[in-house]
């Protein structure tokens, strides 16, 4: 399926991400990692911060409600619907991000502002392997 | 105040996705799609917010400590280790596959679509067995069992 590219509104919208990173490490002192965020409702719990977090997730889930209450216009979002598949992928998502450290907004925002090798690495490897992973979904299987 | 604050963190993280575009898994996908349907615009999602952190945590950083907390939390180790190639390379895949990440994972949900509704606590199990598994490990033989 072709998605229109949308420079503006893309760079606009990395930069909300980067804003709410600052402003989550300005208040709370926490890196914006959703993997590390949503990991830690489960125990071990090592400190007092459940509350925040689940508040950050709550944020993260009414943001398209309100973008849609406040324009009146659907989300465009095209989710696959083969069920087995979005389980494992699922599976392999969260199980890779939590023993990998961090996803996407942990090591490939929060990590490369910081200029951390352990995150530049990381990005590294998971945009190749997502990247050849959509190589062989796409063109290598009966194509 | 604080958890007020996160809330609010959430919301902006949330809305930069939206209007990113990264809340849509086909967006995500053309951008790893380069022998494809090609859409670049992951990278501008990616320089956007780098800049803003880039520039942004450095003030922030230089500050004493956070308004609502009593130091930063910041990562601090740079070593590099084999969990950092394994993790990174088993999300991929999973990305790959379906072009959600944690946190588009979590926009999607309130768009109930039947994909995002099964990927959700697939990911969480996911992410609880990676927690179970590290508290194991080193391998030290347990006290009486």
């Amino acid at each position: 399926m072709i998605t229109v590219f949308t420079p503006f509104a893309s760079l606009v919208g990395g930069a909300l991400i980067g804003l709410a990173a600052v402003l989550l490490l300005a208040t709370s002192g926490r890196i914006a990692g959703i993997s590390g965020i949503a990991s830690r409702l489960f125990p071990p719990y090592e400190d007092s911060g459940l509350a925040g977090r689940i508040a950050f997730l709550a944020g993260l889930v009414l943001a398209p409600v309100l973008v849609m209450a406040a324009t009146g216009a659907p989300i465009i979002q095209t989710v696959s619907g083969n069920l087995p598949l979005m389980a494992a992928a699922g599976l392999l998502v969260g199980f890779g991000s939590v023993w990998g450290y961090g996803c996407t907004s942990g090591h490939g925002v929060c990590g490369l502002a910081r200029l951390s090798p352990r995150s530049l690495v990381a990005t590294a490897v998971f945009m190749l392997a997502a990247g050849l992973t959509v190589l062989v979904v796409r063109h290598g299987l009966g194509g | 105040m604080g958890i007020l604050a996160q809330l609010l963190a959430g919301l902006v993280f949330g809305l930069g996705l939206v209007i990113s575009g990264m809340a849509n898994p086909a967006k995500v996908l053309n951008f790893l799609d380069v022998a494809g349907t090609w859409d670049p615009s992951l990278a501008f999602v990616m320089a956007g917010a780098v800049a803003v952190t880039f520039i942004g945590f450095r003030l922030v950083l230089a500050r004493p400590r956070p308004l609502f907390a009593a130091a930063f939390q910041v990562p601090t180790r740079r070593d590099l280790e084999p969990r950092l190639i394994v993790g990174p390379a088993i999300f991929g895949i999973g990305w790959g596959l379906s072009g959600l990440c944690p946190g588009p994972a979590f926009t999607a949900l309130a768009l109930a679509a039947p994909g995002a509704l099964v990927f959700m606590p697939a990911m969480l199990a996911g992410m609880a067995a990676a927690r179970w598994l590290a508290t194991r490990a080193p391998a030290i033989p347990s006290p009486s069992r």
